[in-house]
């Protein structure tokens, strides 16, 4: 419709040939995707006609730091159009919204650059504008109380945004990432929190080995396997995918085989079918049943994959250490797993998983522990590391029991994050997301709504950065009168990120017949514990230039 | 699903919100146009004047602008949508205009600009060098743009327009004072972007012993010039600043962080020869101290072992030929390496790995574990044998292993030790239980039935008759114990 001729990715050389007069670079402002581009623009050949013209539109903003550096390589002059595309929060899915910046809690926390809060609150004040004030808005955490400070201020520097538009959301809940560092840590149990933990979901794509999907035919022998990994679109337009996502990984076999015999039953009917009548209704059902016969195999080969790990041992023995710290067992001395995994070098990025959780779970390690963890650590992966340790502890996810208090305990009997009898295939409480522990960040969503926080002073206090609650005046001709029955909107937005166990406990929450609060969610970033974890390490291969 | 339930389902699938779907090229469209709308009506956040007819005459304004002059085609995300909807050709003719300063109210604006900012260094020369005269014809003046260019914007309002991308003189702020006050206004502003673009003004107007001074009490500011400087490669600058920082900022880390940046390995020594004295915490200093340590030895190791290995003499370099340098390898690795080439040397030597474990105080465990993996790899059994071996002061020998023997027999088993070296291994396992699974489960028949027969547990010895081959020396073992164990009973 725009006459766009084709779409690339961005990357260094020479560009494809197309025949176009323009050529847009649409990206992010970050100087290693300048050096990219530079290379693109000088390679084009100057004496090809017709020429092309460059543009580049960053996303969200511009960045004169980037622009400078195209200035330094020389390649600026052939920009004719720079110009930003405020695209702050991206849409995932009809609950899920996210900015995609994946170093925001590293910029917020380690080198308190607090840009990406900036933008959050832009966004804010865009969501707002579409969906309508939101009159209340609750947060904890220093980063949430910077965020309302700058809504506040940025609403009454520009009176004239004062829309006229319906609220659509009743409260707006700020979380810090670093009021719950817990949660991302542990391994997410649910179906799609799996898929996340073990290939990565990258922006709602999944990421898979092939074998599985192989067309199973006949006499092929397996010959020719498909070598290119398999790529699946995940979210709720799929509507098997939709039922299962938030699932206990256990509770989803059940529902994937009574699936398959609804399916094959439906398959049969055409057996019954005689009259012609029938045969047309039948036919006209064949290709929605189609779609949902490829679904299910896929999900069916997804579920098999991840069984395979999850069945393993040293699954098993992970998920054990982790419980146990949740739970509060043995979160004072050097566990013995842990040094195993040194010892047999499993992937650093576990290792630091599992000495975080176990340091968040005892408020803080003793310093004989923590010594011997950071030795064990730098002797075997390298003393380099000793930046990421730092930055850990910069970030409070690695520290030493300083006051020789254990708060943890309190917080997690208070808040009830242990639930000792989970119920995975019908549950009643949130904990089922990771097979015991209910997630601290949904905690405080939940008990916000119903009793409210006052109930909870105590442990708020405990818990780092300010709470606070600030209302936002609607005219009055906009203020809702809440029918009997009618649910309250929340908009939660976890500043720093998000894991999808928690998506799925706040999509529970919404589930709930008696619970009169839906959520939709929004974010900086969907994380892990393992990209998580990862955005806070150095980078410790020189850069490549 | 109740009836408000069903309302949000309507709502969220409603036409007019489809900008929550990514169904098709159709709905992003919608989207954007809907995201559009939404900036429109945020105009006063984003811009406030961008469609009246002066807005042309000020973007081709670059006068008194310096680092912001780059950003002369500013314009704000309305009007870059509106280009983007209106297609591209009409934007870019309008814009494709502007270097020639054809129009008039550029003119106009240019003269104007020269005026009041008599002592602007300009970035962008090229736009400003010639054609400027004072005789510029004397225009109505806009009014918006007469508000752009007033010269009288506090520290406040200059951040909030930089903030909306707009082009922004900093030559005002001529005095140390305004120029502090304008970056702590942009440091209250939070926004990254207006906070570098301070810096870097400042970074080229002021001394850096002044302006390096005054960051020491504006800590954000200094983590952003910092991180500026890190993207940017300056990386003299840098250091400079960590060596004027250092006494008061826990900035040691970050210079140790450089070394990284050194691939010459001789120099990167040097570098964290530099490292050791700064002023870490007693933890770190003996972190950085043994990194230092080992960097120094694997630089020696790899200099004759290299030399060793070309010469072809030494007969386990011919054998298993290296696959890597050793440089810059983790300590246990080193330790490995050492074990693996060198386990026979004296102490004395930089290479042993005795002379590795004391300098390193490398815990008995993960010296057994290391030593255990290299000898076996090597299929080096008496060297296993001896490592577990200690003698008392009367002479008599012990079987001891600090890591548990069943780790012993893993990792054994895992280098395909043979049965008979795997036996005398999981005989030492203490837990009978588990001294049994080991032996079950790698078949030392020897260690099963004698475990047994230990037992006194006549039935399972019989179960196990069945598991070993007919006729082979552990059936007649078996056999004999049985009878042994009816005549004592009997």
């Amino acid at each position: 419709e725009h006459e766009v001729e084709k779409m690339f990715t961005l990357k260094p050389g020479r560009l494809p040939q197309a025949d176009v007069k323009n050529v847009i670079f649409f990206v992010r402002p970050r100087l290693e995707l300048m050096d990219i581009i530079t290379d693109n623009v000088l390679r084009e050949d100057r004496g090809r006609a017709p020429q092309r013209d460059f543009h580049i539109l960053f996303v969200p903003r511009r960045s004169l730091l980037c622009e400078q550096w195209l200035k330094e390589q020389g390649v600026l002059g052939s920009f004719i159009h720079r110009e930003q595309y405020s695209l702050d929060l991206i849409p995932f899915d009809g609950d899920l919204l996210s900015m995609e910046s994946e170093s925001a809690f590293k910029e917020c926390y380690l080198e308190s650059d607090q840009t990406s809060l900036y933008h959050a609150a832009k966004g804010l004040m865009t969501l707002q504008a579409l969906y309508g004030t939101i009159p209340q808005i609750f947060g904890k955490g220093e980063c949430a109380r910077h965020v309302a400070n700058m809504m506040i201020r940025m609403k009454r520097e520009f009176p004239g945004s004062q829309n006229s538009i319906f609220p659509v959301f009743d409260t707006l809940l700020l979380l810090d990432r670093n009021v719950d560092l817990l949660t991302p840590l542990a391994t997410q149990l649910t179906y799609e929190g799996l898929i996340d933990e073990i290939y990565g979901i990258q922006n709602t794509y999944v990421k898979l080995p092939p074998e599985k999907f192989a067309p199973k035919k006949q006499g092929d022998g397996g010959k020719d396997l498909p070598t290119e990994p398999k790529k699946l679109q995940l979210n709720s337009a799929e509507e098997l995918y939709a039922e299962i996502r938030d699932k206990n990984f256990n509770a989803v076999g059940s529902v994937l085989s009574k699936k398959a015999k609804i399916i094959s039953a439906a398959f049969e009917e055409r057996h019954h079918a005689k009259t012609v009548g029938e045969i047309k209704q039948f036919v006209s059902q064949l290709p929605h049943m189609q779609a949902a016969r490829s679904s299910l195999a896929n999900h069916t080969s997804i579920a098999e994959l991840i069984k395979d790990i999850t069945t393993s041992e040293d699954f098993f023995d992970n998920l054990t250490v982790e419980q146990e710290f949740m739970s509060g067992i043995d979160t004072d001395k050097v566990n013995n797993y842990i040094e195993d995994c040194i010892a047999q070098k499993h992937p650093l990025i576990k290792i630091l998983r599992l000495v975080c959780l176990q340091s968040v779970c005892n408020s803080g390690l003793k310093q004989k522990v923590l010594d011997y963890y950071k030795k064990e650590i730098l002797q075997t992966y390298g003393y380099e590391h000793i930046l990421t340790l730092n930055n850990l502890e910069k970030a409070g996810l690695l520290k030493s029991q300083t006051s020789g208090r254990n708060n943890y305990p309190t917080i997690r009997k208070t808040l009830r994050l242990w639930m000792d009898d989970v119920n995975e295939q019908n549950p009643n409480d949130i904990s089922y997301v990771y097979s015991g522990y209910a997630p601290l960040s949904v905690r405080l969503a939940q008990l916000l709504a119903r009793p409210g926080w006052r109930s909870i002073e105590e442990v708020l206090k405990m818990l780092p950065g300010p709470h606070f609650e600030e209302r936002q005046q609607l005219p009055t001709g906009l203020q809702k009168k809440r029918q009997h029955g009618e649910n309250r909107v929340t908009l939660v937005f976890f500043l720093g990120g998000v894991t999808y166990a928690e998506i799925a406990a706040l999509r529970f929450l919404s589930q709930m017949e008696d619970g009169g609060t839906e959520y939709v969610i929004a974010t900086t970033k969907l994380i892990n514990g393992t990209s998580w974890i990862k955005s806070l390490m150095e980078k410790l291969e020189p850069a490549p230039f | 699903m109740s009836r408000a339930r069903a309302d949000e389902e309507e709502y969220w699938h409603s036409s007019k919100f489809r900008a929550f779907t990514f169904d098709d090229e159709d709905d992003e469209l919608s989207q954007l146009k809907e995201s559009k709308r939404a900036v429109n009506s945020l105009r006063d956040i984003v811009d406030d004047d961008d469609d009246d007819l002066e807005k042309v005459s000020w973007s081709g304004e670059p006068v008194g602008s310096i680092s912001w002059s780059i950003k002369e085609t500013a314009s704000s995300s309305t009007s870059s949508l509106e280009s983007r909807d209106s297609g591209l050709p009409k934007g870019s003719s309008s814009y494709t205009a502007l270097p020639k300063q054809a129009s008039s109210y550029s003119l106009s604006s240019l003269f104007k600009g020269r005026n009041k900012l008599p002592s602007f260094q300009s970035l962008s020369d090229a736009l400003s060098d010639t054609g400027v005269k004072n005789y510029a014809p004397e225009l109505r003046r806009p009014r918006a743009e007469y508000k752009d260019y007033s010269s009288d914007w506090s520290p406040k309002d200059t951040v909030r327009r930089m903030q909306r991308g707009k082009v922004c003189s900093l030559e005002r702020f001529r005095s140390l004072q305004d120029k502090l006050v304008l970056l702590d206004e942009a440091v209250a502003g939070n926004d990254g972007n207006v906070i570098t673009a301070v810096l870097i003004f400042l970074k080229r107007t002021l001394r850096k012993e002044i302006l390096f001074r005054e960051l020491e009490v504006r800590q954000v500011a200094l983590c952003h010039l910092i991180h500026f400087l890190k993207e940017t490669g300056e990386q003299k600058l840098l250091l400079d600043l960590f060596s004027l920082c250092l006494s008061f900022l826990s900035l040691q880390l970050s210079q140790y962080r450089e070394h990284l940046n050194i691939q010459d390995v001789e120099k990167r020594k040097e570098f964290l020869k530099g490292c050791i004295g700064l002023p870490f915490s007693a933890e770190d200093a003996s972190h950085i101290q043994d990194h230092y340590t080992l960097l120094e030895r694997q630089i020696i190791i790899e200099a004759s072992d290299r030399q060793l290995e070309r010469a072809g003499q030494s007969e386990i370099f011919r054998k298993y030929p290296r696959k890597a340098s050793i440089l810059n390898m983790p300590l246990v690795t080193t330790l490995f390496y050492s074990c693996f080439y060198h386990y026979t040397e004296a102490e004395g030597t930089f290479s042993s790995p005795t002379n590795l474990k004391k300098t390193f105080k490398i815990p008995d465990k993960q010296y057994v574990l290391t030593a255990l993996a290299a000898r076996a790899k090597l299929r080096a059994w008496n060297d296993i044998d001896a490592l577990f071996t200690t003698k008392n002061w009367l002479g008599y020998t012990k079987k001891k292993a600090p890591i548990g023997f069943h780790r012993v027999v893993e990792i054994l088993q895992r280098n395909n030790a043979p049965v008979q070296v795997l036996q005398e291994y999981v005989r030492l396992v203490e837990d009978v239980e588990s001294r049994l699974n080991l032996a079950t489960k790698y078949k030392c028949h020897d260690v099963v039935i004698d475990t047994y027969r230990d037992l006194k547990d006549r039935i399972q010895l019989a179960a196990y008759r069945c598991k070993v081959e007919r006729g082979s020396a552990e059936e007649e073992k078996i056999d004999s114990i049985l009878n042994n164990m009816v005549r004592n009973t009997a």
